[in-house]
């Protein structure tokens, strides 16, 4: 037995740094899946930071282990995460029968219903003879018998423990997979009655299994082929400092460019050409405390989204070595909070009807070319833990392959000074790392270089 | 990367000197440290604390007292706890921490550094020197260099200058690694014990790690050979018998870091400042203060401060800034401030609700949300007849009211 | 906090005096509830000192503890705590009535009414849970034996304490919060969490202004902290020397110096109570004279419920309640708290239109006039025909629902309404909203008389739903699955106390 994450230093062991990356990850998931064919453990946990091959290794693992003859199940977390997989599974593995469990109401999107494989039912009787039966935890917790050797969990660090305690009777084995950098599941009820217990229910799944199990193996994989080569280091210090993780692409195999000149721009544009040569541009605007819905950086981020549209920016990369237009569905604009959400869009108008808005919470997972991040403490008086959460910040800027455009009034940084540390402090709870505050200031500290010339209320 | 930074030049230390007058610089112990985290925006509290005024004492004389009393009850129950904890030579204490570090604690020396006979009078500087050498010999894993220390006395560079920690703490010791023990007299009750009490021992026991770290770093020791996990020793459920919990306390030690960090840069504040600013007393030879409080309070109108209603529970000048803010929407906390929209007085963010002030060009957003807020109001409470219940308290000081 | 209540605040500062932020009361006031002023010592783990008790606004029951770190005099505590509140709770049950259960196949019965303890703030119900705590597991016999109402004490103080945690229910209130619920202050919430304070700003008393009042209000020697802390003056100045003295009178044998020690003790502890005891009476009477929400009855028969099921419990023998939740249980009891609040926060936008007011400014509400309406409406582009009206609602409110988002009024409950079209009108700041109705039209192709709103009829509509969420399914205990560490341990059952558990020691 080659490995056991927890034995491994957690740096990914000393030979597999000089590895090439598709080696390195190749190593891993060969890893990951010894261990699963091995029997030994009761569960198997992969770290993924974003963009690492998390649905290859589920759709991988998912496709080796229904070929073993091994019925099995998949769980994930939302509707849209399930037809993914349904896609990509049905795509790598065209003969395997795969079932979709859904609620009653559910009606197959486009991209479900073209595979002959794929049957969809509500209950699980209805669907005999599929290999993989895959559907939300949330339907899952309604089926109430039946007991699978194996189960994939996707997704693992946004599901809340309560929802795992719900699903764990049907299966025997299991393999979690998700990203630890990204949002923590939450409860919208208060109350400390469970802090300290193994079993919080308001933890997230892998936290719970963790401390019930300790002895079962971690891994992680340490390459994203999402992150340019731009990104994944300052990405991987900022939110994941213990255990980091590289690009799989280097700088010369992506690059961002536009076929039409940016002229008449002015900040906008050369936001969007510091962003095109280096990865990363703050668009500052002049400091204010403002509203959540500030409609100037509303506005600005709506400009800048549109702006990459209008430009025809075109993206080369190692999918399309000849390069490929960026189009609207490959652009998105991330925020806090979903007034927000709603003041950008309307600011997007018809043009920009195509261009993805949404919150951190619900951009998880979901990859873009470039991404404009209206940032989250950008405007505001006070820091609240909601705004300094690492995970948020995390999501925001870590969606895009190539490019990202941080929309922040000036300040931050004073505001993350005068910010009073009144964090309580519970018994028996794990602290959990990185702090937000640290995790803020390493970002900043990285982006603060990247301002465009010109300051934008000039133009 | 435990040592904190000395910037601060000749020059700060004598506008320093000046702002606190004659008065000694007021001690520090980890308590008063872990404070200046509480409201590290606030200039006022910031150059107070740098200097070492009292402010307690500046709090009372301006007639704003602070209301931290002590209940002589919780002392004297902290007392008993702790030296049941530690009587004959800690053995309660000792066989706690062969249970919960799992060590196998063979004989254990315990040394008190506070009580040894005929030594009351030595200066902190020798006593300092005392507990260092002692330390350092446990950390070169000296034959017979102790487990147990009792009162070690610890320093730290706070804002340039050395400040003497007033020991509060054991550090114990087992092959050269170090863990501070806490002990604290609140309950865990059912592995459950109040976070704020939790937090305020950890951000404590968090000053003498760094404490101790910068020791051991300044005499080439690896500073990591102190555990950032600290041993907390508290009464179980409602009984006397200790318990012992390990508490994390990395992220304390990087906000401490931080603070300490910042004051440093004291200078830059005090540039803004009169040069003659200083928050004396001006003591007669019997030590009553001479100087009239309204010098004293038109001083302090001269440093920014950043009230929130959280000060009330961490700094004694909390009564006096209170005062000073009413009328600010800051003065209602932070997240209704935030829902006016930002605007500073409570005054303005009503005339613009009632449309009776034209927004500056930065408050056309939040004057148009007051502006709604105040419609819906008006068009709610008005036609179902909502007033205010007729006072029930009969005139005169009595507010006796039964229920009718 | 919503704008509108940061708003009301800020007028509340201007007026001199809190502003209501709600048009009814979303609580049930009992008419005969049971104040509960608990001291504890500083220092000590819930050592009761003493308390005020009772349901009669002018003669409460006073309890004293003289050394509160002494054990039987704890448990004498409980033990006359407990006769003070068992009665009263017996005292409910008394009718009941009968209930329609699982769809109308069974009747089960619930009492008419159930008891209601109020405690001042928060800090009073932490107290009434480690109380419950600290006395649900002692034992009768063996070593330390109890009065055989102190463990039923315990599982009835444990019982309130975990229903204070329960989103609506009104069995133990914490005043501060129960005014706070309807009362904005010109002063921060943590100021609100001191109730001569609190009430100071909504009641501040003839010429002055709440601001004066609430910093009157805040000297510890005029209105001593409502508890269960004390102030540390006065346990140094007073409390201190009266135990002693009660200390040194009881060692002395004498029975006339005890009991005139004893009386100068009770005196003090009374000084401080007093004050608060007054304001809790305050508090009711306020209460009571705001009307109540229409769906305030509904959440008490749920708190009759729970309160008929657990004397049934108790009666039956039930075993105290575990230290802690098991894994099980804890997901059971985070899903029930869930559901709760979501129906509670519902709820009160339903039943109160200055709440619903919080979300037409956030653009999840608005209210507005119907300007378009074809009742008749019937779409056949499915398999069956099908009626579906459509209305237009003209508001001045921020609309941010989305084309497609399923809509609900309140005043028409059964019926959901999509939303087809939203055409803001920039140039009026009025946006048309074309609905399309489905449900409570009657059975036929035509709707039935009154189900169809009229043009000039005034609407709210909301994408709060309060539709019934069926319950989540969950493992039994001896299931627990092995991700959260597999069958529970006694720890964390209930089960009967150990003489283990009886023993713990005491100071
Ligand atoms: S009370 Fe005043 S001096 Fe103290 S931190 Fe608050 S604002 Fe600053």
């Amino acid at each position: 037995m080659s490995s056991s994450g927890l034995l491994v230093p957690r740096g990914g062991g000393s030979g597999r740094l000089v590895l090439p990356p598709g080696e390195a990850a190749r190593q891993v998931i060969g890893e990951v899946l010894a261990d699963l064919h091995s029997g030994q453990h009761r569960g198997v946990v992969v770290d993924s930071p974003p963009g690492a091959g998390k649905s290859t290794l589920v759709v991988r693992a998912a496709g080796e282990l229904a070929e073993a003859g091994e019925p099995l199940i998949v769980i994930a977390q939302t509707n849209e995460q399930v037809d993914d997989l349904i896609d990509r599974l049905a795509q790598a593995k065209p003969e395997l029968p795969i079932g979709r469990l859904s609620a009653n109401d559910y009606t197959a999107t486009d991209r479900i219903k073209n595979y002959s494989t794929v049957r969809v039912a509500a209950k699980v009787a209805d669907l005999g003879g599929s290999s993989v039966i895959i559907g939300t935890a949330a339907k899952w917790a309604l089926v109430p018998e039946g007991r699978w050797p194996w189960a994939i969990v996707d997704e693992a660090y946004q599901m809340r423990s309560d929802a795992l305690l719900r699903v764990a009777g049907r299966f025997d084995r299991a393999l979690f997979v998700g990203d630890p950098g990204q949002l923590d599941p939450f409860s919208t009820v208060e109350t400390e009655r469970w802090t300290g217990l193994t079993w919080d229910p308001m933890q997230s799944a892998v936290a719970a299994l963790l401390r019930h199990n300790p002895e079962l193996p971690v891994h992680r994989l340490p390459v994203s082929w999402r992150l340019p080569a731009s990104a994944a280091p300052v990405v991987a210090e900022a939110f994941y400092p213990f255990t980091g993780f590289s690009a799989g692409t280097t700088a010369g195999q992506r690059s961002l460019s536009f076929a039409a000149a940016g002229f008449g721009g002015g900040a906008v544009d050369e936001a969007l050409e510091m962003a095109a040569t280096t990865g990363w541009a703050l668009y500052e605007l002049p400091a204010r405390h403002t509203l959540r819905t500030d409609s100037e950086a509303a506005a600005a981020c709506a400009r800048l989204a549109l702006r990459v549209l209008e430009r025809g920016a075109v993206a080369v990369s190692e999918r399309s070595p000849g390069g490929a237009p960026v189009t609207a569905d490959r652009i998105a604009v991330g925020a806090a909070h979903r007034d927000q959400v709603a003041a950008i869009r309307a600011q997007l108008g018809a043009a920009g009807a195509g261009i993805t808005v949404d919150t951190a919470n619900r951009l998880q997972g979901r990859e873009y070319d470039v991404v404009i991040v209206l940032h989250p403490l950008s405007g505001r008086r006070d820091a609240t833990s909601f705004h300094l959460e690492a995970g948020r910040l995390c999501v925001l800027v870590s969606r895009h392959r190539h490019a990202c455009v941080v929309v922040a009034r000036a300040g931050i940084s004073e505001l993350l000074d005068a910010h009073p540390s009144t964090e309580a402090v519970h018994l028996n709870v794990p602290v959990k790392f990185p702090d937000g505050w640290e995790a803020n200031q390493s970002l900043l500290g990285h982006i603060a270089a990247h301002r465009g010339m010109t300051s934008p209320h000039l133009t | 990367m435990t040592s904190i930074s000395m910037g601060t030049s000749r020059n700060t230390a004598e506008r320093l000197a000046t702002i606190r007058g004659g008065a000694k610089p007021k001690r520090h112990n980890a308590r008063t440290i872990a404070a200046l985290t509480r409201n590290p925006g606030c200039a006022r509290r910031a150059v107070l604390d740098t200097a070492g005024v009292d402010k307690q004492r500046l709090a009372a004389y301006i007639d704003f007292p602070a209301r931290f009393g002590q209940s002589g009850f919780a002392i004297a129950r902290g007392n008993a706890f702790e030296s049941q904890v530690k009587a004959s030579g800690a053995a309660e204490l000792v066989k706690l921490l062969r249970e919960r570090l799992g060590l196998p604690i063979p004989e254990v020396a315990y040394d008190d550094l506070e009580t040894v006979t005929g030594r009351e009078k030595e200066t902190p500087e020798v006593r300092y020197a005392r507990s260092r050498a002692l330390l350092l010999r446990a950390a070169a894993g000296e034959d017979g260099a102790g487990t147990l220390f009792d009162h070690p006395l610890l320093g730290l560079d706070v804002a340039g200058q050395r400040v003497y920690l007033e020991p509060d703490l054991i550090a114990f010791q087992h092959e050269g690694r170090f863990h501070v023990v806490e002990i604290k007299s609140f309950a865990v009750v059912d592995g459950q014990a109040d976070p704020g009490k939790v937090s305020a021992a950890a951000i404590q026991s968090a000053v003498y790690v760094l404490a101790m770290r910068q020791m051991l770093a300044e005499a080439g020791y690896d500073p990591e050979i102190v555990a950032h996990d600290v041993v907390l020793i508290c009464p179980r459920d409602f009984s006397n018998s200790p318990t012992a919990v390990l508490v994390d306390v990395r992220k304390q030690l990087a906000v401490l870091r931080r603070q300490l960090g910042r004051m440093t840069k004291v200078d830059t504040m005090l540039a803004a400042l009169p040069p003659n600013l200083t928050f004396d007393l001006a003591p007669d030879a019997d030590g009553v203060p001479t100087r009239a409080p309204e010098a004293l309070v038109d001083a302090l109108q001269t440093v920014d401060a950043r009230y929130a209603p959280d000060c009330l529970s961490v700094c004694e000048l909390a009564y006096f800034c209170r005062a000073e803010a009413r009328g600010c929407t800051a003065a209602l906390g932070t997240s209704a401030r935030e829902e006016l929209g930002g605007i500073e007085q409570v005054e303005t963010a009503l005339a613009l609700a009632k449309g009776e002030l034209s927004p500056a060009e930065e408050q056309t957003e939040a004057a148009a949300l007051l502006r709604n807020a105040a419609r819906l109001r008006a068009e709610l409470l008005a036609p179902a007849g909502v007033t205010l219940p007729p006072t029930l308290a009969p005139a005169g000081t009595s507010v006796a009211g039964a229920a009718g | 906090m919503s704008t509108l209540t940061a708003l009301a605040r800020a007028e509340a500062v201007a007026a001199g005096h809190a502003q209501r932020i709600t048009t009814v009361r979303h609580l049930h006031v009992s008419d005969r509830p049971l104040v509960f002023l608990p001291l504890s010592m500083a220092g000590e783990a819930n050592a009761p000192l003493g308390a005020l008790v009772g349901t009669d606004p002018v003669e409460p029951k006073l309890l004293v503890v003289p050394q509160p770190r002494n054990r039987d005099q704890r448990f004498g505590f409980a033990a006359e705590l407990a006769e003070v509140l068992l009665p009263y709770l017996d005292s409910f049950r008394g009718v009941t009535e009968a209930v329609a259960a699982n769809r109308g196949r069974e009747v089960r019965y619930r009492y008419v009414d159930a008891p209601q303890v109020l405690v001042p703030n928060s800090a009073g119900i932490g107290f009434v849970r480690l109380f419950g705590r600290s006395t649900r597991f002692r034992r009768t016999d063996g070593d330390y034996p109890v009065h055989p109402s102190v463990p039923l004490l315990g599982q009835w103080l444990t019982f309130l304490a975990d229903r204070a945690e329960h989103p609506g229910s009104g069995m133990l209130l914490a005043m501060t919060e129960a005014l706070g619920l309807h009362w904005a202050t010109g002063q921060s919430a943590l100021e609100d969490a001191h109730l001569a304070a609190l009430l100071a700003w909504i009641d501040p008393g003839d010429g002055l202004t709440g601001a004066d009042a609430a910093v009157v209000a805040e000297d510890p020697l005029r209105w001593p902290p409502a508890g269960p802390a004390t102030d540390p003056t006065f346990d140094n100045e007073i409390l201190a020397p009266a135990m002693t003295a009660y200390e040194e009178a009881a060692a002395s044998g004498e029975e006339v110096r005890r009991s005139r020690a004893r009386g100068v003790l009770e005196e003090a502890v009374r000084s401080q109570l007093t004050p608060t005891w007054e304001l809790m009476w305050r508090g009711v009477s306020l209460l009571r004279r705001l009307p109540a929400g229409a769906r305030v009855d509904g959440r008490w028969a749920e708190d009759r419920d729970v309160f008929s099921n657990f004397t049934l419990y108790v009666d039956g023998g039930g075993y105290p309640q575990p230290r802690r939740d098991g894994a099980v249980n804890a997901a059971q009891r985070l899903h029930r708290l869930e559901r709760a609040l979501q129906s509670y926060a519902v709820q009160r936008a339903y039943d109160d239109p200055l709440v619903m007011a919080d979300h037409r400014l956030t653009g999840e509400a608005f209210v507005g006039e119907v300007t378009l309406a074809d009742p008749h409406r019937i779409d056949d582009s499915g398999k069956r025909r099908v009626l579906r009206p459509r209305i237009q609602v003209t508001t001045g409110d921020v609309v941010l629902v989305t084309v497609g988002a399923v809509l609900h009024s309140p005043s028409r409950p059964g019926q959901k309404a999509r939303v087809v079209f939203v055409t803001p009108d920039l140039s009026t700041g009025q946006t048309d909203v074309v609905l399309e109705l489905s449900g409570g039209l009657g059975r036929s192709l035509s709707p039935a008389p009154g189900s169809v709103p009229e043009v000039g009829d005034r609407l709210c509509y909301t994408t709060l739903s309060d539709s019934f969420m069926p319950p989540g399914e969950f493992p039994s205990r001896e299931e627990t699955p092995w991700t959260h560490g597999g069958p529970p341990q006694a720890y964390e059952e209930p089960v009967a106390p150990s003489v283990e558990d009886a023993r713990e020691e005491w100071a």
